[in-house]
């Protein structure tokens, strides 16, 4: 009786859950129905030019109109940016573990993570056409290259902030390295990580369009550079929408990821950012 | 070496710990010679800084001394030793894992037989009144069920020598009896070494066969008090015996001369 008790109090119950989730996230929709209403009184009263900025009508009847050809380079882009953040997300817990575990190769490659990160992306994208060629290969380097950083300083800070008592314990317990990593330091840095990877797929995003932008003529970032070479403004908009929509997907599927992975931290969390009186 | 008597579990000869940080340096402990007879409950007390802590530490190998020696059950100590049970004065637990598997975690580090972790750990849980919590996580859990699911996990492996930081320092009074009546039973049954932090001069009297008292950082032994008692101690009589009064009365003296918090 006791245990039940315990267990329904810590773990709601999905459609808990659920509703928890609704009562967070409404604000945010309550935002985005405004600006969709002002967007729509603004070319409704002709106030901008309909070649400046389309009515949400037309916007969402490019879309309509063209079903398949947005499916088509959503679906191109979306996998570029998954391809992006998957590759990304490995080398750069790879490379979070190396660095934590000796502080030569941290020096070592610190600097050069660095370097890497500042040369911006945009720039050096072309150069990843001549050498990779038009195909999908460039624009997913570039969606790696731009994840990679967040995912590796997260993890780094994830993995040295584990309570050294904790570590100190597992020492008397006569526990081998790869078993205090296992169970002690990977899950106790995941909430660190989990910030990252937040950063990191929202950028895995951009970095596929700039790929796109650069080479090919496929994905979101092309239709939205037609659209613009042909000044077909709805058509415009409408890949922006549909990109927007992508990151915020994408985003939201990780934090989903982040509370499957991670109960006690989201509940707790939750805990102390309600205070019941 | 010519063997007289028993060799002692734990001895600490002639040890300094001195932590360099960047802005001071603490001498932490200064000459600590205490040696530790196999089987024996020894308590330790002294002001808080005074480095009860750090001599734990020591004794398990997770700290080095700056000078002087540490051996522990005939070996010396260079190195984190498997062979203790440790109660951290934080918890310490993992914050993703339920109680019983807070608990379990010994018995995964050290590869032992599930079966037998499994059965273990229900006993202890059952005899620290954690039963109808072992699922609940550490942030469901009050400070002093924290802590005893920590006492748990030190006990699982049957350790021949136990270390314990304040482990009774989050518990109401009443549950702190209850628990070092416990702790008392379990020494005797098991016949543990057992070395406990603690700011309860009761407690240290009636658990111990000897309790140090150590004096302000830097930290060194005042005095050595012998508890003139009976290793079989009921806690209500126990309090009432007049070997009882002298050995807290004394340590209350020393604490006080040493200008302590106590
Ligand atoms: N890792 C460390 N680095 C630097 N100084 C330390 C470190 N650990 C302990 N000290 C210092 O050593 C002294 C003794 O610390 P210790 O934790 O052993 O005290 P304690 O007797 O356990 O105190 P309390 O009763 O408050 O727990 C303190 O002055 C503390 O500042
Ligand atoms: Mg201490």
């Amino acid at each position: 009786m006791v245990e039940t008790a315990v267990r329904t109090a810590a773990r709601p119950v999905a459609r808990e859950r659920l509703v928890a989730l609704a009562e967070r996230s409404w604000r945010p929709f309550a935002l985005l129905a405004a600006g969709y209403a002002i967007w729509w009184a603004v070319t409704q009263f002709g106030l901008v030019a309909a070649y400046k900025l389309p009515s949400p009508g037309a916007t969402f009847q490019a879309i309509w109109n063209e079903v398949g050809y947005f499916a088509h380079h959503t679906w191109v882009t979306t996998f570029e940016t998954l391809l992006g953040f998957a590759v990304a997300l490995v080398l750069g817990v790879l490379a979070a573990v190396v660095m934590v575990t000796s502080a030569e190769i941290e020096k070592t490659l610190y600097p050069l993570l660095l370097f890497a990160q500042v040369v911006p992306k945009v720039a050096i994208a072309p150069l990843f056409v001549v050498w990779l060629g038009f195909g999908l290969t460039p624009r997913v380097v570039v969606a790696v290259l731009i994840a990679f950083f967040p995912v590796v300083v997260s993890m780094v800070t994830g993995l040295k902030s584990v309570d050294p008592e904790m570590l100190q314990l597992a020492s008397t317990m006569g526990a081998s390295k790869v078993k205090t990593f296992v169970k002690i330091r990977f899950p106790a840095s995941l909430p660190h990580l989990f910030s990252g990877l937040k950063v990191a797929v929202t950028l895995a995003v951009t970095g596929a369009v700039v790929g796109e932008f650069v080479g090919g003529n496929e994905g979101l970032g092309s239709v939205i550079l037609q659209a613009n070479g042909n000044l077909d403004t709805p058509m415009l908009f409408a890949g922006l929408v549909v990109l927007s929509l992508l990151g915020v997907v994408l985003f939201v599927a990780v934090e989903f990821a982040e509370q499957l992975l991670m109960p006690w931290h989201a509940s707790r969390r939750g805990e102390t950012v309600t205070v019941t009186y | 070496m010519t063997v007289t008597q028993q060799a002692p579990a734990v001895e600490i000869d002639k040890v300094a710990v001195r932590f360099r940080g960047k802005k001071r340096e603490v001498l932490a402990l200064e000459d600590v010679t205490v040696d530790v007879r196999p089987g024996e409950f020894v308590s330790i007390v002294g002001p808080s800084g005074c480095g009860k802590s750090t001599l734990l530490k020591l004794v398990s190998g997770l700290l080095k001394p700056s000078a002087g020696a540490v051996r522990l059950l005939g070996g010396s100590v260079d190195g984190p030793r498997h062979d203790v049970g440790f109660v951290f004065q934080r918890a310490a637990l993992l914050e993703w894992r339920t109680a019983r598997r807070n608990i379990l975690l010994q018995a995964e580090m050290r590869g032992m037989p599930e079966r037998e972790a499994a059965q273990r750990a229900g006993e202890l849980i059952e005899m620290t009144g954690l039963t109808g919590f072992e699922d609940a996580l550490p942030h469901e859990l009050s400070g002093g069920m924290q802590q005893r699911v920590a006492l748990c996990r030190a006990l699982l492996h049957r350790p021949p020598v136990l270390l314990m930081d304040e482990p009774f320092g989050a518990l109401d009074a009443l549950t702190r009896e209850q628990m070092n009546v416990e702790l008392h039973r379990i020494w005797r049954e098991t016949g543990t070494t057992v070395l406990l932090v603690t700011h309860s001069i009761a407690e240290a009297v009636y658990l111990s066969n000897r309790v140090v008292v150590m004096t302000p950082r830097p930290g060194t032994i005042a005095e050595v008090i012998d508890v003139d008692l009976a290793d079989e101690r009921d806690y209500a009589a126990t309090m009432s015996l007049p070997g009882f009064a002298t050995a807290t009365g004394r340590v209350r003296e020393l604490l006080g001369a040493a200008g302590g918090h106590e």
